[in-house]
């Protein structure tokens, strides 16, 4: 059974329709990768399947269990984390709150504290700091490991290398190819093609609400995707 | 050594406007709601407690720790089934719908209680005092209400910085959504946070009513004491308000000692104000951005 299956999902923001009858399924343990211009409706896409955002029509299938109109605060218990846009750490909280937030909702699994650490060491020194006091990369880590704290079987993770130093892009990739290895299931948006493309079982590209092409990343050519990705 | 013990007892006064302006700082801190209706469901609190010392003839103490717990429940209520859903994209509607209820608190005790004032009886203790010297003395009460103040102020940031629960109240205030992502149900801590400001309050209210009399219109001058203490202790700070209900005690008894009885209120009016013009974001403004 897939881990994730989406069903002809329509997503409004009052009148504007920002998702279009969009269907895909990722496999456990893929890694499925949404590409596409500003506006393509990526990021609705993700909090759609968070529970942030409910569609108007279609189904959201998680292990075959519909889980659309359920609260995001319950998915997580249910092992979907997303790793929002603009990582949105709690900033007067310290690195370590930060942490022990991200596993409030109690779910088993591998992840502590000290297994984040040993993904992200960049965190160690940092804990006592306040989260607002930290650069970008260090804010991504946090998020990304914040996340992971709920032991997630599905990690759907949004822009995470925006306004990022290409240094730091490439370790948050390293981390992300660790991920795969555990077996994480991973959904990523990403404007970045090039870095997400080495880490991706699939891809799909959207613009303006639709995929506009999809399949492995084998098997598309860099005319092909910058055609879909601009929609030329 | 007039102005020693009156300052002291402006600081012992400070400790009771604390009282009422926590639950207020900390609404405001965890929903960035502002709750119009603080101050009359304090003073709702006072005339709860006593009725249930009238009508089951127990002691002060005994009513008012009842009291609390029923302030408790209503708080928690009051906010998932009415607040909730004023809170959102307009800041207005919170502001409109508590005014209301604030109006219905007065009527509503106006036409079971009468616009009489009352008192609430808590014995001996009311008049017992600590002698220092001739000149200076320190009433037992006012002693206790302080220490209570402290105390809660105390137990409340230690739930805050300590707690499991505490932490998820921080990372409510900070970021609602990203809150929700960890599993957070923002409703939930609401409900939780207007149900313990409505705890405090109503133990603000019960050692109030006992200090002095209190009618049905007391609320509002409540909320506006708790208002001032708030900011001038800074937004969304717990020892700020202490400190800056403190400030308003102080400064309203100094400023009836200095010009007589009936000037203090507009002289810590006064010291507010110029607070708010010298330093607009309080004494202990926490605002963290990211």
């Amino acid at each position: 059974m897939s881990v994730l299956e989406l069903q002809d999902v329509d997503v409004f923001y009052g009148d504007f329709q920002a998702l279009f009858k969009v269907s895909f399924t990722v496999e456990e343990g893929q890694t499925f990768a949404c590409i596409g211009a500003n506006g393509g409706g990526k990021s609705t896409l993700l909090r759609t399947i968070a529970g942030l955002q409910r569609p108007a029509s279609g189904k959201v299938l998680f292990h075959g269990e519909p889980v659309d109109g359920i609260a995001a605060h319950n998915l997580v218990t249910k092992g979907i984390a997303l790793v929002p846009e603009g990582r949105r750490v709690f900033p007067s909280l310290s690195v370590k709150e930060n942490l022990q937030i991200g596993a409030y909702g109690g779910r088993k699994g591998d992840w502590n504290i000290e297994s984040v650490l040993e993904l992200f060491p960049l965190l160690r020194p940092l804990m006592t700091r306040q989260a607002s006091s930290l650069s970008g990369g260090e804010q991504q880590a946090l998020a990304i490991g914040r996340a992971l704290m709920s032991n997630p079987l599905l990690l759907l993770l949004d822009e995470v290398s925006l306004g990022l130093a290409p240094v730091v892009i490439k370790r948050i990739y390293e981390a992300m190819v660790h991920l795969v290895d555990t077996g994480t299931t991973i959904v990523v948006v990403e404007q970045d093609v090039q870095h997400v493309l080495t880490v991706a079982d699939y891809v799909a590209c959207f613009l303006e609400g639709r995929i506009s092409l999809e399949g492995k990343p084998a098997d598309l050519s860099s005319e092909a995707i910058t055609a879909a990705y601009f929609g030329m | 050594m007039d102005w020693v013990n009156v300052a002291i007892q402006g600081i012992l006064l400070g400790g009771l406007y604390a009282l009422f302006a926590v639950g207020l700082a900390l609404v405001f801190g965890v929903m960035r709601m502002v709750n119009l209706a603080h101050g009359d469901l304090g003073i709702l609190a006072a005339f709860i407690a006593l009725f249930i010392v009238n009508t089951f003839h127990i002691g002060v103490v005994w009513s008012g720790l009842l009291t609390i717990v029923v302030m408790f429940v209503v708080g928690y209520f009051l906010q998932r089934g009415l607040l909730n859903f004023t809170l959102g994209t307009d800041d207005t509607r919170p502001i409109v719908v508590t005014f209301g209820l604030s109006i219905i608190i007065q009527n509503g005790l106006i036409m079971w209680f009468s616009a009489d004032s009352q008192g609430l009886d808590a014995g001996a203790i009311e008049n017992a005092s600590i002698r220092i010297s001739s000149k200076l003395s320190i009433g037992w009460y006012p002693l206790l209400v302080f220490v209570l103040s402290i105390l809660v102020v105390a137990a409340l940031q230690l739930f805050l910085n300590r707690t499991k629960l505490g932490r998820a109240f921080r990372a409510t205030s900070d970021d609602r959504e990203a809150a929700e992502l960890m599993g957070i149900n923002n409703r939930h801590i609401y409900g939780l946070a207007m149900a313990i400001a409505l705890g405090i309050v109503a133990l603000a209210g019960v050692l109030l009513a006992i200090r002095t009399t209190f009618d049905p219109t007391q609320g509002s001058f409540r909320l506006i004491y708790a208002f001032e203490a708030v900011i001038m202790g800074g937004m969304g700070s717990i020892w700020g308000t202490l400190i800056g209900g403190i400030v308003l005690g102080v400064s309203q008894t100094l400023g009836s000692q200095a010009f007589g009885s009936g000037w203090g209120l507009l002289v810590g009016h006064l010291v507010f104000l110029t607070v708010l013009a010298v330093k607009p974001s309080g004494f202990f403004a926490k605002t963290v951005t990211a």
